[in-house]
């Protein structure tokens, strides 16, 4: 179920990518304040979108692969426009915004034509629980592209030759900084939704399913991105190796997010 | 449409006043037309350059002048007081007589321009496309330098002042809106900006000197600029080192407490010449261990290389020897090669927003001379018609007529006012506008007081 503002959010995405691959190849202010205004519009015009379908079908827009996908690429576009302000660096967006509009397209492209709501999928505690795990994906997406920039910008250190990006991209300590900050948001989300998560669940069946395969894999995420902060600041592991870590943790993340929704747990089927 | 309209460019540009021609002429020598040998010679200090041209101005051979010179060029900009275009051949002989050199030794070295191209040249100068180290921030600066002096001294007029301030805001557009300027062209400059790619800021960061070079002065200079906060110097000879120190601002080291010396900083500079490398692997895997694996930047410019090519993979030590440098600034000279098309694009257009400013400088003041000549005629006429007549009806009738010239002066001079802010953009009437001076009799200034 698309609207009019789902269009117009991918539109405005994609004016802000435009404006952030111009400010990457000219750094210029003006650029640099257009793609972020565009993308300040297009998150809105997203959440009007979202808002909208909420209305339709009276109840959280994410209990469908549409909804937990346009919720997704909202939430990166949000975490992405907080990180953006938070440490006034710009050149990552034109990597980050393209992931926003694919996830985007993709929910519109596959989006279902009627929803088959679930009764018990109603409240606000469920709401959270979703909100907030979608905004810990979020997080931890955005910090694994900073990773990847990461390793990219060393290779090219270590090898000597730099292209046009190079100049353009945060410098490595910035870099691994912005990650932390993702890091940090995402795993402050994932725990806070997994608790919103046990919550709801003991209030509608008055017991805790920790044999859910779902919530031994999200333990083991927050393991992960705990030890990833751990070793961040430990200067044998500082650089690289911890970037390397960060990314790979990604990789448990998608692992979680799709086997393990789609083959070992029906609570967490957004298929 | 009033024809004082088109004395705005005057009043809003400049201090002083317009006389009636506004030819740019320029002679000077840069670093292609001349060698260094010669270059040092016509170099003009602060001083000399305001004294040159107040004498260039109180001689009359320039009714403006600015003196531009730095390293890579000595420039003499002026507007030309004389008739013929011989300015040119004037500034030679003075050139020739302040620096003491005979004209012969001058000849072939130095470049001549005047209107179109002497504006041209300037706006190239500031845009760095001139510069020895293309698209170099440096000559901005120097410019405007200069220029302020001799607007202090009172060398400029409206038409200097005019030509300089469009030359400073074509560099500062020219940088803005291409990539001419946007990557390192020296191998000082490359090297600090690397360490700047893993740190991000520099301020309050240690840096190591190792030996002295006057590349490594360089890059301590691009590092000292950015707010370096601790810098230590090791030299073989420490009063060396110590005199260094001193130069630099730093702390002076001795040879011996070296790879001590590696505990701490995070960026490594190594000037050394020897045959054998001052660093050996085995020292900077030391000093990681005691760093705990922190980032240290090395750059080695020494030739051969100070530091053991075996050290590269050290994890966290990022290594630069003077060939990673040296592949960097050429990659970015051919960078900003491709830029000078789109620089040529603007300077392009600003000559010819000069063109059409200076046009229309020309034209206030061809109108304002031919009113001048019309209304001086009319005082005559008048004066002779009503010679002695004391009567009323004779003042009634004087005044009558004076009224009826005046209208029809400003009626002649209505359509030519606008005649020239139509060719005003066509850019080139000012040749156009000499003949119409030499037609109407109304010569130069000097000329238009004594009519």
């Amino acid at each position: 179920m698309t609207n009019g503002m789902d269009i117009l959010a991918i539109g405005l995405y994609g004016v802000s990518f435009v404006f952030y691959v111009l400010n990457l190849y000219r750094e210029r202010s003006w650029s640099g304040r257009l793609a972020t205004v565009a993308l300040l519009l297009g998150i809105a015009a997203h959440y009007y979108a979202l808002l909208e379908r909420s209305r339709v079908i009276h109840a959280i827009p994410y209990d469908d692969l549409y909804g937990s996908m346009s919720l997704f690429a909202w939430l990166l576009a949000v975490t992405y426009l907080g990180l953006e302000t938070y440490h006034r660096k710009r050149a990552v967006g034109s990597l980050v915004v393209p992931f926003v509009i694919l996830w985007l397209l993709v929910a519109v492209i596959v989006a279902p034509s009627s929803v088959q709501h679930d009764p018990s999928a109603n409240g606000a505690l469920f709401a959270l629980h979703i909100t907030v795990g979608i905004l810990a994906y979020a997080a931890f997406g955005i910090s694994f592209l900073l990773s990847v920039i990461f390793l990219v910008q060393n290779r090219i250190l270590r090898g000597g030759r730099p292209g046009l990006a190079f100049w353009r991209f945060p410098a490595l300590e910035v870099l691994e900084r912005m990650s932390r900050s993702s890091v940090w948001v995402g795993l402050m989300a994932l725990a806070a939704s997994t608790g919103l998560g046990f919550a709801w669940e003991h209030q509608l069946t008055g017991h805790f399913a920790i044999a859910d395969p779902k919530v031994w894999i999200t333990l083991f995420v927050l393991a992960a991105y705990a030890t990833y902060l751990r070793i961040v600041r430990t200067p044998t592991w500082r650089g690289s190796r911890a970037a390397l870590v960060c990314a790979c943790n990604f990789l448990i993340v998608l692992f979680s997010y799709t086997i393990v929704n789609l083959y070992f747990t029906s609570f967490h089927r957004f298929f | 449409m009033s024809p004082d309209s088109i004395t705005d460019p005057v009043s809003r540009h400049g201090e002083g006043e317009f006389r009636g021609r506004s030819e740019i002429a320029l002679i000077g020598c840069n670093h292609i037309s001349a060698p260094v040998e010669l270059r040092e010679r016509v170099a003009f200090t602060p001083q000399q350059a305001l004294r040159a041209a107040r004498e260039l101005c109180e001689s009359g051979i320039l009714e403006e002048a600015v003196v531009v010179s730095t390293c890579n060029r000595s420039e003499l900009y002026g507007v030309s007081g004389t008739e013929g275009g011989s300015a040119p051949l004037e500034l030679l002989s003075y050139f020739g007589e302040f620096h003491k050199i005979p004209l012969r030794e001058l000849d072939g070295r130095m470049y001549q321009r005047v209107g179109v191209q002497a504006v041209r040249h300037l706006f190239r100068v500031t845009s760095g496309l001139d510069s020895m180290l293309l698209g170099e921030a440096e000559i901005l600066g120097q410019v405007r330098e200069a220029y302020n002096r001799a607007l202090e001294n009172g060398s400029t007029g409206p038409v200097l002042n005019r030509l300089f301030q469009s030359a400073l805001e074509v560099g500062k557009r020219v940088r803005s809106e291409t990539e001419i300027g946007a990557r390192p062209m020296s191998v000082a400059v490359a090297g600090v900006k690397l360490a700047e790619r893993i740190f991000g800021e520099l301020k309050g960061r240690i840096a190591v000197i190792v030996g002295a070079g006057t590349v490594a002065e360089q890059v301590v200079e691009h590092l000292r600029l950015r707010g370096i906060g601790e810098l230590r110097v090791v030299n073989r000879s420490f009063s060396r080192a110590q005199e260094l120190a001193l130069r630099m601002g730093g702390q002076a080291v001795e040879w011996s407490a070296l790879s001590a010396t590696l505990d701490q900083p995070d960026i490594l500079v190594t000037s050394v010449s020897g045959a054998e490398p001052v660093l050996t692997r085995a020292m900077l895997e030391r000093a990681m261990l005691v760093r705990s694996g922190r980032a240290i930047c090395v750059i080695d410019l020494g030739v051969p290389r100070n530091v053991e090519p075996q050290a590269e993979g050290i994890y966290n030590a990022y290594l630069f020897n003077i060939d990673h440098l040296g592949e960097i600034v050429e990659q970015n000279r051919k960078a900003r090669e491709a830029e000078i098309p789109r620089a040529e694009v603007i300077v392009d257009e600003h000559v010819n927003k000069f063109l059409g400013w200076q046009a229309s400088l020309e034209g206030a003041s061809l109108i304002s001379a031919l009113r001048s000549r019309l209304n001086a005629e009319r005082d005559s006429l008048l004066a002779a018609r009503f010679n002695g007549s004391q009567s009323s009806a004779a003042a009634a009738q004087r005044e009558q007529f004076e009224e009826f010239a005046r209208e029809l002066i400003e009626r002649i001079v209505q359509l030519p006012a606008g005649r020239l802010r139509e060719r005003r953009k066509l850019k080139r009437p000012i040749e156009g506008l000499v003949g119409l001076r030499e037609l109407f009799g109304l010569g130069a200034a000097d000329d238009e007081e004594g009519s």
